[in-house]
Order: C-alpha cells, then sequence, then structure tokens
C-alpha cells in the first residue's frame, strides 16, 4: 500500500507542481497583460462576429498570429504582446490552411469582396478550398432598404431574387473588419524599403525589358496576385458589378500614369469605370508596399491582357507618394 | 482457451473472470463505434479538401466537423479503449478482481455520454473557443472529468488490493496518467486565469499534456503489459521502464509552449519547452530500446503472432512520432513546418501509428484471452495492412505536401500558391485515409468476433502462452 502512495501520490504531486509552474503561472501572470497602444475592446456587432467565427471554427484553417520571419511579413507586423489584451477565448490557431487573419481588415477592406467570398469563396478565388457559408445569407425578392444585396457574380447568383446577408453574417464581417493591426511605436517594416515577393534582388539588368528599368515581370505578377487578384481576377477583369476590370481600362492604358499610380497609392471610391459606376471602395495600398512594389504592379498590370500603357519607375512612384494624397 | 486461462488464476472464479470480460468487451465495443464514427468524419473532411462544395451545409461545415473528428478519436475512442485495457491489466497483473464492477459501468455511461453530448454540442456551434483538445462546452468536459476520477478510483482499488508483492509496472503509467490527466482536465476548465495571452500559455501546456500526459502513458502501460505476454518473456530492463516514467513525468509537462513557437509568448517559455522537447529523447528512447530489447531474437515470431505487429509497430510509432516531435521543436526546421499540413501528418503519426497501434496490439493480444474468443486470420490481417499502409500513404503525402507548403511561403510566392500545390497531396492524404478507414470497418469485425459475435476457436499466435508471465 506504502508503494501505491508512493507512485500515484508522489507522481501526482510532482505533475501538480509541474502544471502549475508551466500552465497556471503562466496564465495568470501573461493574462494581466495591459493592451498595447490602439488596440480596444470589439464593439457588440464585432464580439457577435467573432463568437460566429468561433462556432463555425474558422480558426482550424486561419492563424491570427504574425511571426517575426520574413514569411509572415505578407500578414503584417509581427504580432505583440499587448495586441491580445481582449481576446478571448484567444485565437492564434495552429493550422494556415488559410491565410493569417491578423490584419485582414487592413488588407482586404472591402464589403462587397468580404460578403461575395463567404457566400462562395470560388466567385473570387477560383482555387480557394473554403467553404461557403451561403447558410448565412438568403435569398430575397428584393433586398430591404438599407440592405445592399451581395453583388454576386452571375454564374453563383440564385436565378431570381438577390441575396442579402443575415445578421450572422453580417457581424461576421463587421468582426473581420475590424482585425487591423495598430501600428507599434517604434517598429519600422523593413519590407517598405527593400521590397519583398519573389525573385532575387538586384536582377540583372539585361531580363529588364526596354522603357521599364527595374521592372521584373516574375515578381510583378506575383505581386499582384497576392494583393490585387483577389477583386481584379488574375484575368484582369474584374467582376461585373462588384470589382472593375483592368483588361482595357482606360486609366490603365493612359499614356500618363498619374491616375493609376494614385489609385494604388490611395485607393479609390465610387467612380464611374466604363460606364458602371462601382460603390466598393479599393483601399490604399501606399501604407503597405514599397515604391518598387508599386511600380512592378503597376508595370504588370499595364503590359497584360492586352494593355499597352507605359511603364513606370520607382522614382516616378516615389515622385508621387511624395506629392501626397 | 478459457479453462486454460482461469485454471493458472486460481486466484478467481469464474464469475469474475466474466464480469471483467464483460467489462473489457463493453469498453471495446463502444470505443470501437467512435472509432468508425469519427474516422468516418475524417475522410469526409479529407474529400471536402478536393470538393469545398459537396455538403456544404451549416452541420457538415468543416469548422464543426474538424473539431468532432478530433475529440472523439480523443475521448470518445482512445480513452475508453486505453481504460478498458488498463483495467484488464490492473486485475490480472495484480491477480485480483476488478475494485469495483458498477464504478467501471459508470465510467463508461460517463465516457460514451460526454462523447454524445460533445458531438451535439460542436456540431450545433457550441464550441468552447475553437482552444484545441478542448473545445466541448465545460459542463460536458465535467462530465468527462468524473468519468476520470471514476476510473482513477477504480484502478487504484484494484492496485490496493493487489496479492502480488509488487506493483507491475504497466499500473504505475496507467494510474499515473489518469491522475495526472484529472489535473489537466481541473486546470483547462478553470476560467479566471484564462484572458488573452495568459490563455495562450495555459493552451499550449494543455494540448500538449492532453495528449503526452494521457494517451502516452495509458499506451506504453499497455506495451509493458502486452508485450512480455504475447512473447511469454519478462520485460528487458524493469528498472529503465521506472526511469523512463520518471523521466517522462518530469520533461513533458515542460515542453507545452513549443507549439507557440514565434509567437508574442515569452522567448524564455519558447526556449524552455524546446531545451525540454530534446530531453524527451531520453524516455522516448530508453522506452523503445526496452521494448526492442525485449523482442530481441524473436522478430521472427510477428510472422505467426498478429498481436505482436500491431505492438511492434506502434513502438516504432512511437520512435519515430515523438522523435519527429523533437526536431520539429527546433526553431530552424519550426519556421518551415510550423501551420502546415505536416503538423497533421505527425499528429496522425503519433495518435495513430502509436496509439492506436498500441491500442490494437493490445485488444488482439488480451481480448481473446478474457473473452476465449479469436478473431478470423484474414480479418487480422486485412486490418494490420490496410491500417499500416494507409497511415503511410496519409503521413508520408502531408509531410512531403506540408514541407512545399512551407517553402513557398518562405520564398515568398502569393499564399494561394500553398493551396494549389497541397492539391495532390489533398488527394493521397484521402486515398490513405480511406483506407485507415475500411481498416478500422474490417477491426470492427474482428471485435465482434472477439466478443459477442462466434469468434475463431483456434488459436491463432503466442497469445495461447502462458498467463502472468509479465506479472
Amino acid at each position: 500500500m506504502n508503494k501505491l502512495i508512493l507512485i500515484a501520490g508522489g507522481s501526482t504531486l510532482v505533475y501538480l507542481t509541474l502544471a502549475v509552474l508551466m500552465g497556471v503561472l503562466p496564465g495568470i501572470m501573461l493574462s494581466a497583460t495591459p493592451p498595447g497602444p490602439g488596440v480596444n475592446p470589439l464593439t457588440a456587432l464585432q464580439a457577435r462576429g467573432r463568437a460566429v467565427y468561433v462556432a463555425s471554427g474558422c480558426s482550424y484553417c486561419h492563424t491570427q498570429q504574425v511571426r517575426p520571419l520574413d514569411q509572415d511579413k505578407a500578414f503584417g507586423r509581427p504580432s505583440a504582446p499587448g495586441d491580445f489584451a481582449y481576446q478571448t477565448p484567444e485565437l492564434l490557431g495552429s493550422e494556415r490552411t488559410g491565410p493569417d487573419l491578423t490584419n485582414v481588415g487592413q488588407r482586404q477592406s472591402s464589403v462587397v469582396w468580404q460578403y461575395i467570398h463567404l457566400y462562395n469563396p470560388r466567385a473570387v478565388v477560383p482555387q480557394s478550398i473554403m467553404p461557403s457559408f451561403a447558410w448565412m445569407f438568403q435569398v430575397v425578392n428584393s433586398a430591404p432598404s438599407g440592405v445592399e444585396p451581395v453583388a454576386l457574380p452571375k454564374a453563383y447568383a440564385p436565378t431570381h431574387g438577390v441575396v442579402v446577408p443575415r445578421p450572422d453574417a453580417q457581424a461576421l464581417v463587421a468582426y473581420l473588419l475590424a482585425l487591423k493591426q495598430p501600428s507599434l511605436p517604434g517598429y519600422t517594416d523593413a519590407s517598405t524599403e527593400s521590397t519583398r515577393g519573389a525573385g532575387p534582388q538586384g536582377a540583372p539588368t539585361s531580363a529588364v525589358p526596354p522603357g521599364a528599368p527595374g521592372y521584373d515581370p516574375a515578381k510583378g505578377k506575383a505581386l499582384f496576385t497576392a494583393t490585387c487578384a483577389a477583386c481584379h481576377q488574375a484575368t484582369g477583369e474584374g467582376l461585373p458589378g462588384a470589382f472593375p476590370a483592368l483588361k482595357g481600362n482606360a486609366a490603365v492604358n493612359d499614356a500618363d500614369p498619374t491616375m493609376h499610380i494614385h489609385v494604388v497609392l490611395h485607393g479609390l471610391q465610387g467612380v464611374n469605370v466604363g460606364g458602371v459606376v462601382y460603390p466598393s471602395p479599393m483601399p490604399p495600398f501606399g501604407t503597405t508596399l514599397s515604391d518598387a512594389d508599386v511600380a512592378n504592379i503597376i508595370n504588370y498590370e499595364r503590359s497584360s491582357w492586352g494593355n499597352h500603357g507605359g511603364a513606370v519607375t520607382d522614382e516616378r512612384v516615389a515622385a508621387q507618394r511624395a506629392k501626397g494624397n | 482457451m478459457q479453462t486454460k486461462v482461469t485454471a493458472q488464476q486460481s486466484a478467481f472464479t469464474s464469475a469474475e473472470d466474466r464480469t471483467l470480460a464483460s467489462v473489457f468487451c463493453a469498453y471495446t465495443v463502444t470505443a470501437t463505434f467512435w472509432l468508425l464514427f469519427a474516422t468516418a468524419v475524417g475522410v469526409l473532411m479529407a474529400y471536402k479538401f478536393g470538393a469545398p462544395d459537396f455538403w456544404s451545409g451549416e452541420w457538415l461545415t468543416f469548422g464543426r466537423l474538424r473539431p468532432i473528428h478530433t475529440n472523439d478519436t480523443f475521448y470518445g475512442w482512445a480513452s475508453p479503449a486505453l481504460v478498458a485495457l488498463a483495467y484488464y491489466v490492473a486485475a490480472r497483473s495484480s491477480r485480483t478482481p476488478l475494485y469495483s464492477v458498477k464504478l467501471a459501468w459508470i465510467g463508461l455511461v460517463l465516457f460514451n455520454l460526454a462523447a454524445v453530448a460533445g458531438t451535439i454540442a460542436l456540431d450545433l456551434g457550441f464550441n468552447d473557443g475553437n482552444l484545441e483538445y478542448r473545445e466541448w462546452p465545460w459542463p460536458i468536459r465535467l462530465i468527462f472529468l468524473a468519468a476520470l476520477l471514476v476510473t482513477a478510483w477504480n484502478l487504484i482499488g484494484t492496485v490496493a488490493r493487489r496479492r502480488t508483492e509488487e506493483i507491475y509496472l504497466s499500473n504505475w503509467y496507467t494510474i499515473g496518467g489518469v491522475l495526472w490527466t484529472c489535473i489537466i482536465a481541473v486546470v483547462a476548465i478553470l476560467p479566471w486565469y484564462q484572458y488573452g495571452l495568459g490563455q495562450v500559455a495555459v493552451s499550449g501546456f494543455y494540448m500538449h499534456n492532453a495528449v503526452g500526459m494521457w494517451f502516452t502513458p495509458l499506451a506504453l502501460g499497455v506495451f509493458y503489459y502486452a508485450l512480455p505476454k504475447v512473447l511469454s518473456r519478462p520485460i528487458y530492463s524493469y528498472s529503465l521502464g521506472v526511469f523512463a516514467f520518471w523521466t517522462n513525468l518530469v520533461f513533458y509537462p515542460i515542453i507545452g509552449a513549443h507549439h507557440f513557437l514565434f509567437s508574442p509568448l515569452p522567448w524564455f517559455l519558447q526556449t524552455t519547452a524546446i531545451v525540454f522537447s530534446v530531453a524527451m529523447l531520453v524516455p522516448v528512447w530508453g522506452g523503445t530500446a526496452n521494448f526492442l530489447l525485449t523482442m530481441r531474437g524473436r522478430m521472427h515470431g510477428m510472422a505467426r503472432s498478429v498481436p505482436l505487429m500491431f505492438i511492434f509497430v506502434g513502438v516504432i510509432g512511437y520512435l519515430v512520432g515523438s522523435t519527429q516531435g523533437t526536431f520539429e521543436a527546433f526553431r530552424s526546421l519550426q519556421e518551415v513546418w510550423h501551420f502546415t499540413n505536416f503538423t497533421v501528418g505527425h499528429s496522425h503519426l503519433t495518435m495513430y501509428g502509436f496509439v492506436t497501434f498500441a491500442i490494437w496490439g493490445g485488444v488482439y493480444a488480451l481480448l481473446p484471452l478474457a473473452t476465449g474468443k479469436q478473431p478470423q486470420l484474414l480479418g487480422l490481417t486485412l486490418h494490420f495492412w490496410m491500417a499500416l499502409v494507409g497511415s503511410f500513404i496519409y503521413v508520408i503525402s502531408l509531410s512531403v505536401g506540408g514541407t512545399i507548403q512551407g517553402l513557398n511561403w518562405i520564398h515568398g510566392a502569393p499564399f494561394i500558391q500553398s493551396v494549389m500545390d497541397m492539391q495532390s497531396y489533398w488527394v493521397w492524404r484521402g486515398v490513405g485515409g480511406s483506407l485507415m478507414f475500411l481498416s478500422h470497418v474490417v477491426f470492427a469485425w474482428n471485435v465482434w468476433c472477439m466478443t459477442y459475435g462466434v469468434g475463431a476457436k483456434a488459436s491463432l499466435d503466442a497469445s495461447s502462452s502462458t498467463e502472468g508471465a509479465s506479472a
């Protein structure tokens, strides 16, 4: 009997000590981490959206933690302890079958896009394997006042009636758009100086097409795919009624690139493109992309899908950035 | 066979024998149901990676099914199956009847009640924060905790009434495992110290300990009893087993934070976790050496003993899976593999290649001793090879695919590239998973033969050896 007490009791005592040291104490101490500057609690609607996020198991495929590693720079600055002050339950996640969502409200701020994507991700990202969350929407004959119908492409829209979001979808999108990293004092993103993306730095000039010093087509395509294709699509054709086409776009083919650069740097909303008014705002990319990245994207757009706008240089982008909005 | 067993265990009445067998049978049968259910869900999820719009309603969406798959595998299948083996081993190695059959039945009801309620809750979206392996709403986890307490009490009571001098090593592992897991469950449920980053620290501790201080010790307990039993020779070194017990106990609880490398958790906590992940090689290699040395010179016996084949795979799964875990904890490799499907391959290598094969080895070695019924050799062979080949395909495809995923990210490819590049590996994962599921159908048939059905009369292997060789 004494031996049983030694084995069962002794080992349990050892384990209890270690559980307190490695689980409970770190839990108590880190629970007191104060919120970082600009980190605020969610609104009631956003908090409801977070509950929908949990109930739907979003964090089994999407992390919410940005590591201090180069490959994570696409998702924002590295997460800081103060970022998690109001995040209970924690949703850091362990799998990245889909992209990290820490800063998705910044990266993809278009409500129109978020609704289409939730209703059926393949409507905007053909290769996506994310589930459709169509049950958070309903088909009605006409949208009630104050509710925008989801701007679905024809192939994904119901044969009659329009699709409108239910309260769960509205809350979820409100939460996703609230996922924005506040800037961290003292942190500078190295990627704004040295461009990120594919390809070696300082590629040999012989590979550069004439008239576009520094343009790397492979890098331009990679940056476009990562940054722009979700709305404007890999085909450059956009989504009719939701996101304008870049193929044959007047600003993209204009010999004067001022408008094109301005839109990429500062975003755009409510403009008539080819006879259609697009209410969905395009986010500004000036804060997240370097001059070289912006030039690469613009040159890719100006030389793809039959477009023939002239090439721009990094310096041209820098000059326009300096002028401000 | 039944008569032979009871003749050797003169301390048992035949009524006590039958009661122990009926507990063993009932636990194994319900566990097998959950294995079939959880792996059917797994196959459905694997299919969704290629056809995301297939059965895409609210109650069949990936985010609802995923925790159902993991929790039912953990708490519906592996937990009661290991408890069944622990009861049988405790009673036999202590040469005494179960302390309380009533407690065993109560435990079985509680385990299954928790699994049913947990499955329904998760499917309806009542998910406790997506916190891995503690997603069941807390009242349901209290039911599971009650099942653990009942089991601990019953195991301790049984061993306390032993008719042997020593407490056999298996019981160290099983009693320890159940008691420690009670602590883990309480740590996980108490809410008042888990906010924000603090909860991240608790999650790291919990998710690793729920696996490594529960399934690992109970599965090792199976090895320490079933291996000597099947081989009719004592374990190579009893002291090495004791050494592995204490080192596992001290090192394992410290390594949880390695699930959050590069996270905002304090760097020293992460580094400590890495150091002790390396230290884990001591109990893992020590334990494995002990098992393999016990088998030395008898490998050819595997051709005639299917239980031995399962146990051998389980031991190798323990060695490879745990060693892989140590390497994954290095920052340099974690940079590539973290967040990728490589980790899904790793968790299947350990929970399947180690724990589940250990359970099967134990069930095939011991259940026929309890009931006197053998499964068909064809069923045993089909089960073994489909499960082995299936899990090989599964783990290799996700390991290779996961590495490509990680390298894609490092090379700055657009994110969607990592999704596209995984497609063919997900197809292979589905193929492996389907084979694994089919093998479970065969296992269910084998369990039926060993329990309530008509089993084969002929003895198939060395499991007819003398009872109590290990005690």
